[in-house]
């Protein structure tokens, strides 16, 4: 594993705890910190982001990657259960990191390593979300009913451990609807690739819409619910309950066991994209797809057969999107077309490119970034801004009473500036990402004084600017 | 975008311009209306003769009380209006597209954020009239001008802004690979509509903005009537229409001037053709390039005016679809081409209302107007599937 920075840039006191046994200790102890915080103030945002900067740390010290692993898998799956049930929003701001994770490393697959702009992403992530919507709960008899007149006592159509079979049916059918969709478009050049995959979203959605008639199949814009969970069994709830009783200070109730069962479930899923996209990565496939982002035509003189390769990508990135999708209808027991706009795969593609094209920790730390951004930053500044429209005090300078302020104005709904400024700042000032991937640094690396920042600015002459202008098909 | 049709030549008289460079443009502009409206039309009439004596005539004898062919006929003179009315509109924003991408080889996805700041800005300043008591009850000429005048300051609004997004979002990027700029560009969309939302809510406090009803724009001129068995077929047009049009006309053969027969059109010309070489002739290529976008900008604002003027009704994400759709136009006429950008805007126009008047009743109602939105993406994929370079475009190399 590399460092978060090279070793001859990195501060001096950094290089003095990165060596020997001082890592250890630091980690051990700033998550022992972090951990005691989160554990006495059950509220406070500042405590919980100084719990999730540790696994940053961990990740970034020089430790031997066994003991990483292991204080990896203490934090996410000893830790963060119990602080999740203590103050159950923590566990659903986990749950949406991990769902947008994942999402972000199939999409980083597909962007990433194959350079394939994919902005209808969010498509295959409906696809498997309907999929199991459609199965798994009463739809299949409401065909032929008008939308929102389920007669009662209408059954189910699977039972509910139908579900582990649908996330893996998920993956084929949105493979599938990747190579579908890959087919006529992937001979296309990158820019109108951007373009068609986006009408693609739309139409996926519009779809969702609309397939209320002739058949009701999606329920329209009502969506589908209810939506079956998987069953949890009874006896390892009792056993977990003894365990977990005590510590969190309450009684454990079903509701908390699915939230912890959904975010284990979404972290399998994680773990599983992570190992899978490594070994890619350094496989022939993985290889070919570099080849295909640097240079179309150069991979194509290699011998690389464009289009099965771009298909491969498109497929791999699908699959994984469809099983999230299983995951998220399942745990929110409800879909509808809302869940699945242009936005959320803006939303993704913000993940991918603040973390870093192709860097599998750089989308990690992306979407725990873009997430508490969106769902604590944005919703407390909403929060304040409330308070202070119902207090008597000023806005300073302009002298503006803060409660003649239009109620229009709620920071919470501003994600799109959110995700437009993530994707403008990064292109300009660090196209890498937070945490650039190794192949991508060392390119940089040669070549630093020239990356775009240096040819903005007023030294922006005419003539030797322009000199390879569109060159290399990234 | 195209080389020059006609050689700029020193000492040209005056006739040579009027009639190579202002009839030129607008026998094509006919040509290409009627050329579209006659082919749908006749496509129409002919499906409904097909289908004459099936399930879906008698079902349409039962709904509406006429069979299908002249449900067709009725209703086809309202269809070829509004199709003609929506497809200069599209016309005029995908002129921007094709423009920015003769240019820099490069989708400015910001555009259709341009074309909904036109858009509120012009609507914005008809409001405030309004409310200064100057538009209600005044003349047709008079409500003109007041119109005439919110689309300029639309379009000078929406090209400063194209010119201050180019330079602060892409002009930095302009080395790096293709998809970088391209991202760059998404993300100034998605923060463009916003920022109309935070300005708007901040000074108005609603962002929803209706356009003020003044002169007689709504009114109907019937232009002709004949009966066709128990149904009257009407030939109408609304006066919002003509303005419209007219307007989109006036400024696509405008737009045809400046850039075939002026020197700044040269200039632009000789950029798009090659920045290394025209910037050694002496042609300040940044200078061209902030002028390409003023221009495409101010086209997409005045566009945003007149939707605006059509359709009423605003919001901060108004452009999103006639954005794309305007695209799928540009790409449908060969993107980079003046020409093709104005044939692929009324081709889409007039495809997608009529798939929005006809698409219910021909599938008994299984799929109705709701698909018309994604009609431009299947369209949009046909083409580049089968003809990547556009009706009108040329082929061209692959350029990695």
């Amino acid at each position: 594993m590399n460092t978060l920075l090279p070793p001859q840039q990195g501060l001096c006191l950094l290089n003095w705890c990165n060596k020997g046994l001082a890592p250890y200790f630091l980690s051990l102890l700033y998550l022992a910190m972090g951990t005691a915080l989160v554990y006495a103030y059950p509220r406070s945002l500042p405590a919980f982001l100084v719990f999730l900067s540790s696994t940053l740390l961990i990740y970034s010290l020089e430790m031997d990657t066994r003991v990483k692993l292991g204080l990896a898998f203490l934090i996410t799956v000893v830790l963060m259960p119990v602080i999740g049930i203590r103050n159950i929003s923590y566990l659903e701001v986990i749950f949406q990191i991990s769902i947008f994770a994942a999402l972000g490393l199939g999409l980083n697959i597909v962007v990433g390593f194959a350079g394939l702009l994919d902005l209808g992403y969010v498509a295959f992530y409906a696809v498997g979300a309907y999929l199991w919507a459609f199965f798994g709960s009463q739809q299949m008899f409401l065909l032929h009913e008008i939308p929102g007149t389920a007669p009662a006592g209408t059954p189910f159509f699977l039972p509910p451990d139908a579900f582990y079979l649908f996330v893996f049916a998920a993956v084929a059918v949105a493979a599938v609807a990747g190579i579908l969709l890959g087919l006529p478009v992937l001979r296309l050049r990158g820019d109108y690739l951007a373009v068609v995959t986006l009408g693609f979203g739309e139409v996926i959605r519009v779809l969702a819409n609309n397939l209320d008639k002739p058949l009701n199949l999606t329920n329209g814009p009502q969506g589908i619910s209810p939506i079956q969970r998987p069953t949890l069994p009874e006896p390892l709830l009792a056993a977990l309950r003894a365990v977990l009783d005590p510590v969190v200070g309450h009684a454990v109730t079903e509701a908390e066991f699915y939230n912890l069962f959904f975010y284990l479930l979404a972290l399998t899923l994680i773990v599983i994209t992570i190992v899978a996209v490594r070994r890619l990565d350094d496989s022939k496939l993985g290889r070919a797809w570099t080849a295909i982002r640097e240079d179309e035509l150069a991979a194509v003189a290699m011998g690389i057969p464009l289009v099965r390769m771009k298909l491969g990508a498109f497929a791999a990135g699908a699959s994984f999107a469809g099983a999230m999708g299983v995951l998220f209808a399942a745990s929110r027991t409800f879909v509808s077309p809302e869940s699945f706009s242009f936005m959320q795969s803006i939303g993704v593609l913000a993940i991918v490119i603040l973390g870093g094209l192709g860097s599998i920790p750089g989308v990690i730390l992306g979407a725990a970034v873009v997430t508490i951004l969106n769902l604590q930053v944005l919703q407390g500044l909403s929060l304040t801004l409330s308070q202070l429209r119902q207090s008597d005090a000023m806005i300073p300078i302009i002298n503006f009473p803060w409660r003649s302020l239009s109620s229009q104005l709620d920071p919470a709904k501003y994600q799109r500036m959110l995700f437009g400024l993530i994707l403008i700042v990064m292109m300009i000032y660090r196209p890498g990402g937070l945490i650039p991937a190794e192949r991508r640094q060392r390119e940089l690396g040669e070549d630093t004084e020239t990356d775009p920042v240096a040819d903005g600015g007023e030294n922006d002459d005419e003539g030797v600017t322009f000199g390879e202008q569109n060159h290399g098909g990234r | 975008m195209q080389p020059a049709r006609s050689p700029t030549a020193p000492g040209r008289s005056i006739a040579t311009v009027v009639l190579g460079q202002l009839c030129l443009p607008l026998g094509q502009i006919v040509a290409y209306v009627i050329a579209s409206s006659v082919v749908l039309s006749l496509l129409m009439v002919a499906i409904s003769l097909a289908l004459a004596g099936s399930a879906v005539d008698q079902a349409c004898v039962e709904g509406l009380g006429m069979n299908l062919f002249v449900f067709t006929l009725v209703n086809l003179p309202q269809v070829l209006m509004d199709g003609m009315t929506i497809g200069f509109v599209y016309a005029t924003i995908a002129l921007g597209y094709t423009m920015v991408y003769g240019v820099l080889e490069f989708i400015n996805f910001a555009h259709s954020e341009i074309f909904a700041i036109g858009a509120f800005v012009g609507v914005e300043l008809l409001i405030a009239l309004t409310g200064a008591k100057l538009l209600p009850g005044i003349s047709v000429l008079a409500a003109c001008a007041y119109l005439g005048l919110a689309i300029v300051i639309a379009m000078i609004a929406a090209g400063l802004m194209a010119v201050a997004v180019e330079r602060i979002a892409y002009r930095p990027l302009r080395r790096a690979p293709r998809l970088v700029p391209l991202i760059s560009a998404i993300g100034v969309s998605f923060f463009l509509q916003d920022l109309i939302r935070l300005v708007e809510s901040l000074t108005t406090g609603q962002f929803h903005r209706i356009i003020p009803t003044f002169g007689n724009f709504d009114q109907r001129l019937s232009l002709a009537s004949f009966p066709l068995q128990d149904n009257q077929i009407e030939i109408s047009i609304q006066v919002k229409s003509i303005i419209v049009i007219a307007a989109a006309i006036l400024m696509l053969v405008g737009l045809n001037y400046l850039v075939n027969a002026t020197r700044m059109g040269k200039a632009i010309r000789s950029v798009a053709q090659d920045q290394q070489t025209a910037s050694l002739m002496g042609i300040d290529v940044n200078r061209y390039i902030s002028l390409t976008f003023l221009i495409g900008g101010a086209l997409g604002g005045a566009a945003g005016v007149l939707y605006a003027l059509k359709f009423t009704r605003i919001d901060p994400f108004v452009g999103f679809f006639p954005g794309l759709k305007a695209f799928a136009a540009a790409v449908l006429g060969g993107i980079g081409n003046l020409t093709g950008a104005l044939l692929g805007g009324i081709v889409l126009g007039m495809l997608e209302t009529f798939a929005g008047a006809y698409l219910s009743t021909f599938t008994m109602g299984a799929a109705g107007a709701e698909y018309k939105d994604i009609l431009a993406f299947a369209i949009l994929i046909l083409v580049l599937v089968f003809r990547p370079s556009g009706l009108l475009g040329e082929e061209v190399g692959h350029k990695a």
